[in-house]
C-alpha cells in the first residue's frame, strides 16, 4: 500500500461522511403530528400551533404530548421506563416518539407526499 | 498477445464467470440492496495487472454479458454494465496516473462500480431519493476494494511470476 491509498481512503470516508451530514441537515420539515395508539389512529394535531394534550389511554395510561415552538415531546407518562419521556424533541418528516408501554406512537408527517418514502417502501 | 497469455485471458474469464455464480448462490444477508463483495472484480483487477487494459475492459464486458444472459436478466444486465464499465475505466485511469497501487485502484474501482450503479437506479427508477443510499455504499465499496485489491497484490505477484509476463509491456 503507498501513502496516496491511505490519502484515498480518508477522502472517501470523508466525503461519505459529509454527505450523510448534508442529507441530514436537507432533511423535509414535517407539519403534522399523528398520534395511534395499538396501531388505531388517536388524533392528527398541527405541528405549529403550540398545545399539550393528555394521551389517556382505556385503562388509565397517559402520555403528555407537548407541542411547543414547531417541535413536538412527550413530557410525561405513567409508563415505567419514562423511555418515551427522555427521546429527544421531534420535528423532522417521518421522526417518531414511542411509548411500547402504553402502545403509543407519535409520528410526524408532511403534508406534501414524500417521495423518498415510496422508495423504502 | 502471446499464446500463453491468451490462454491465461481465457482462463480469467471463465473465472469471472464462476465468481459471479459463486456469488449469486450466497446470498448474504445486507440491508441495503446492491451491496456485495464483488469477486469477480478481483478477476478484473488481475487482468488490469498481468494482461492490460484492453483486456482488463473486454473481460469485464464480456463476464457481465455472459452472466446477465445466463443467469439473469436483460434488467439486471443494465446495472451490472453500468457498474462494471464505470468501475473498469476509473480503475484503467488511476493505474495509468501511477498516483495508486493496485489496492488503491482496487478500492476505486469498487466505490465506483457502486456510483455507476446508483446513477442506472436513479435513471431507471426517476427518483433521487436513491441517492440516499450513496454515502453506505461508498463505504461498503471502499472496504471491499480493500479486501479485493490486497488479495489482488498477492495473486498478481505469484502470477506474473508463473507466467513470466512482463507486465510493463502490455501497459
Amino acid at each position: 500500500m503507498k501513502r496516496n491509498d491511505i490519502i484515498l481512503i480518508i477522502a472517501i470516508l470523508v466525503f461519505a461522511f459529509g454527505t450523510i451530514v448534508f442529507f441530514n441537515l436537507t432533511k423535509s420539515e414535517g407539519d403534522k403530528v399523528v398520534i395511534t395508539i395499538d396501531g388505531k389512529p388517536y388524533k392528527t394535531l398541527d405541528l405549529n400551533t403550540d398545545t399539550t394534550l393528555n394521551i389517556e389511554g382505556e385503562d388509565g395510561e397517559y402520555n403528555l404530548l407537548v407541542i411547543e415552538n414547531g417541535v413536538a415531546s412527550m413530557k410525561d407518562a405513567s409508563c415505567p421506563d419514562l423511555i418515551c419521556v427522555h427521546q429527544s424533541d421531534i420535528h423532522f418528516d417521518n421522526e417518531t416518539i414511542v411509548c411500547l408501554p402504553n402502545k403509543v406512537v407519535v409520528e410526524i408527517e408532511s403534508s406534501e407526499s414524500n417521495e423518498i418514502d415510496g422508495i423504502v417502501n | 498477445m502471446s499464446s500463453k497469455k491468451t490462454a491465461t485471458y481465457g482462463l480469467l474469464i471463465a473465472l469471472a464467470f464462476i465468481f459471479s455464480y459463486v456469488e449469486s448462490l450466497v446470498p448474504i444477508p445486507l440491508p441495503i440492496p446492491g451491496m456485495k463483495l464483488g469477486l469477480a472484480n478481483i478477476v478484473v483487477l488481475i487482468a488490469l495487472y498481468v494482461l492490460g487494459s484492453k483486456q482488463a475492459f473486454g473481460l469485464s464486458v464480456l463476464r457481465i454479458v455472459l452472466v446477465g444472459l445466463t443467469f439473469g436478466s436483460l434488467f439486471s444486465m443494465i446495472y451490472s454494465l453500468a457498474g462494471g464499465i464505470l468501475s473498469c475505466i476509473a480503475m484503467i485511469l488511476c493505474k495509468k496516473t501511477k498516483l495508486f497501487s493496485i489496492v488503491g485502484v482496487s478500492i476505486v474501482g469498487g466505490v465506483t462500480h457502486n456510483i455507476g450503479q446508483i446513477i442506472a437506479a436513479i435513471l431507471i427508477v426517476e427518483n433521487r431519493g436513491i441517492a440516499y443510499y450513496l454515502p453506505v455504499l461508498l463505504v461498503t465499496g471502499a472496504v471491499t476494494g480493500l479486501l479485493i485489491g490486497m488479495l489482488g497484490a498477492e495473486i498478481t505477484k505469484r502470477l506474473t511470476v508463473k507466467l513470466n509476463i512482463n507486465n510493463h509491456k502490455c501497459n
